[in-house]
């Protein structure tokens, strides 16, 4: 089935991006508008993917090559109910950091390179989401990574240059391990189609030469997602970015790039092996707690949530691990679902609830001029709207009910207790309790340490752009519990569940079987 | 086989060179020594022994030819990186004027 819709979230916002370039140089203030129209139209047709997708798989073949003997040749682009889900996450908290940024960007100079570069990493991010063959999925990824070095260097300044040399340098490694890995599979299956290389591997019995592979192209992308031993780079880069760039990084980019990639090719390219299932929950627990304990002696506002999107990402590799053992082993298939819905879920919560932190972060500085916890205080008098989102995310972030965070967490909680992964469990749980301490302290010392305030400054709430980003994400973090509900889990987590537990669901309609 | 050896020898070459080097300049020079090995990894999958180019001639099909797709993924990752590399080299240019050194030891502002 060939679906028009799907070039275009590639196509608009790559034309964005050098329109904004060309047409912003003339007309002032031009750029804005092209980037935020280019976003809301995304936005829009993401949602109305999500709706009409559920469980069906479409394709578009680029240029229009048809398969020959029944072999795809040429470039597939698939969308499925996971894509739609991240092109939803991508281009919703897009279009409201780009919103966010009209204010906040304007301390600035050469805006035209801000929202030009924007719309190149949401090219890229929805690139990665929809490509069907491997080599496009690293093209793309090269193209949101390039994208995210230059935004993280945006301010040029002495810790900008330092954070995004380090990062180009891991994210350059981690291209070469995923080129190399990429290497490998052609070399055996000759062929680069996701959905071609599962048919292939399913004839083949090469089981070491597949455990190479798959060990560079876990470490290729567990760099990219900022996994435990790979996350050197992400406290720097994501706390050194403009903060609606921090939103975006932390909120879409390593997931779209890191674990979208990671469920997607180890779900469904792969044949699931108990050993790689082993290695990849180990390494989300790994994530979960190391994380967490690295974020509580942090006083950086913006250091603190990046270790903190370690830890968070830690509960979705974990989860996806503990699904994909279930499966390895072939026994408790609901149990199996349940964990990966949960993983899943807190993957689209946290987008919600971490970008509307590092949207405080932003208005904080904005405002006070600093990020340090120890240098500011009684916020939440001057700044009512900051101060009371950043306390639905915090609440969020921690795990506690009504707030969607809550209801993720205690999926997954459930769904380890019901594995009989008990241990994980408990980790889960006390790792939820460290997390709201170190939120308390953030709470605190932000907003209600009355003693530390100097009366001398007195801040203003932030402008018009910035407060109807922050209110619109501490919606969607009270909405999101609504996925709870039957109805749109069932509309929304189930069938991207059922596509990763059965392969056979996503390459059939690609393979045209 | 050799030849792969010697491949994998380069990109452990590159890396060692990332891990080890003190001045940007020369990390930078090491990441591409690691992007040249796999250019040439990936030409040599493609490489058939006694392969000719591959152009289709309708006149005799018995012909064995090189695969083609190899080489068009490695001409889009020397763009790829390309781009990096001018990327990181400006990057550098920058760091330079901040900083005054090239030195990785000096450039320590970001810590904890």
């Amino acid at each position: 089935m060939m679906n028009p819709l799907i070039p275009l979230f590639v196509a608009v916002p790559l034309a964005g991006a050098f329109l904004t370039m060309i047409l912003g140089k003339f007309f002032r203030n031009l750029n804005k508008y092209i980037g935020l129209l280019v976003l809301l139209f995304l936005a829009v047709i993401s949602f109305y993917s999500i709706i009409t997708t559920s469980g069906n798989v479409s394709t578009y073949r680029v240029g229009g090559w048809e398969p020959v003997n029944g072999i795809p040749i040429g470039i597939y682009m698939v969308m499925d109910s996971l894509a739609a889900i991240l092109l939803c996450i991508i281009n919703t908290i897009g279009v409201l950091a780009l919103f966010y940024s009209f204010s906040y960007i304007s301390q600035y100079t050469s805006e035209n390179y801000f929202y030009s570069l924007f719309s190149l990493m949401v090219a890229g991010m929805n690139g990665v989401v929809l490509s069907g063959d491997l080599f496009n999925i690293f093209v793309f990824l090269e193209v949101a990574a390039i994208s995210s070095y230059a935004l993280v260097a945006f301010g040029v300044e002495r810790e900008q240059l330092e954070a995004t040399f380090k990062y180009q340098v891991l994210g350059g490694l981690a291209s070469l391990l995923i080129l190399f890995g990429i290497g490998f599979i052609y070399w055996k299956a000759k062929t680069l189609n996701i959905a071609d290389i599962r048919a292939a591997l399913g004839t083949t019995s090469e089981r070491t030469h597949y455990l190479m592979v798959q060990m560079l192209l876990l470490a290729g992308f567990g760099l990219k997602a900022a996994i435990i031993p790979f996350h050197a780079w992400l406290p720097d880069a994501h706390s050194s970015a403009p903060s609606p760039i921090s939103a975006m990084l932390s909120g879409v980019l390593i997931k779209a790039a890191g674990i979208y990639v990671i469920i997607r090719l180890f779900f469904n390219m792969f044949i699931i092996s108990e050993e790689i299932a082993i290695l990849i929950t180990t390494l989300g627990a790994l994530s979960m707690a190391v994380g967490v304990f690295l974020a509580i002696g942090q006083w950086d506002i913006k250091r603190l949530l990046a270790y903190h999107s370690i830890s968070q990402m830690g509960y979705v590799v974990m989860s996806a691990g503990i699904g994909m053992i279930l499966i390895a082993r072939g026994t408790r298939p609901e149990v199996a679902s349940l964990a990966i819905a949960g993983g899943l879920f807190h993957l689209i919560n946290h987008a919600a609830f971490k970008s509307l932190l590092f949207l405080n972060a932003g208005a904080i500085e904005y405002r006070v001029g600093t990020r340090n916890l120890k240098e500011m205080g009684g916020l939440s008098e001057f700044m009512p709207v900051t101060s009371s989102t950043s306390f639905a995310a915090s609440m969020a972030i921690s795990g506690i009910p009504p707030f969607n965070g809550f209801f993720s967490k205690l999926i997954i909680i459930i769904a380890a207790v019901m594995a009989k992964f008990y241990l994980l469990a408990l980790l889960a749980v006390i790792v939820s309790i460290i997390t709201l301490a170190s939120f308390m302290k953030f709470q605190r010392y932000a907003f209600h340490n009355k003693e530390m305030h100097n009366n001398e400054t007195k801040p203003k709430e932030v402008p018009f752009p910035m407060v109807f980003s922050m209110v619109t994400l501490g919606l969607l973090c009270l909405l999101l519990s609504l996925m709870v509900l039957p109805q749109l889990r069932d509309l929304i987590l189930k069938p991207a569940t059922d596509i990763l537990m059965n392969s056979q669901m996503y390459i059939s309609p690609i393979l045209g079987m | 086989m050799i030849v792969y050896l010697l491949c994998f020898i380069l990109f452990l070459t590159g890396l060692y060179g990332v891990i080890t080097r003190r001045n940007l300049v020369k990390i930078v020079i090491s990441l591409s020594i690691m992007e040249f090995s796999l250019f040439l990894f990936l030409a040599l999958i493609g490489y058939v022994h006694g392969g000719t180019v591959p152009i289709v001639d309708p006149a005799n099909p018995d012909v064995k030819y090189v695969d083609p797709l190899p080489q068009a993924m490695v001409l889009t990752a020397i763009v790829i990186g390309l781009a990096t590399t001018a990327m990181l080299m400006s990057v550098i240019i920058r760091i330079y004027r901040k900083y005054k050194t090239l030195d990785i030891r000096e450039i320590k502002n970001l810590r904890g």
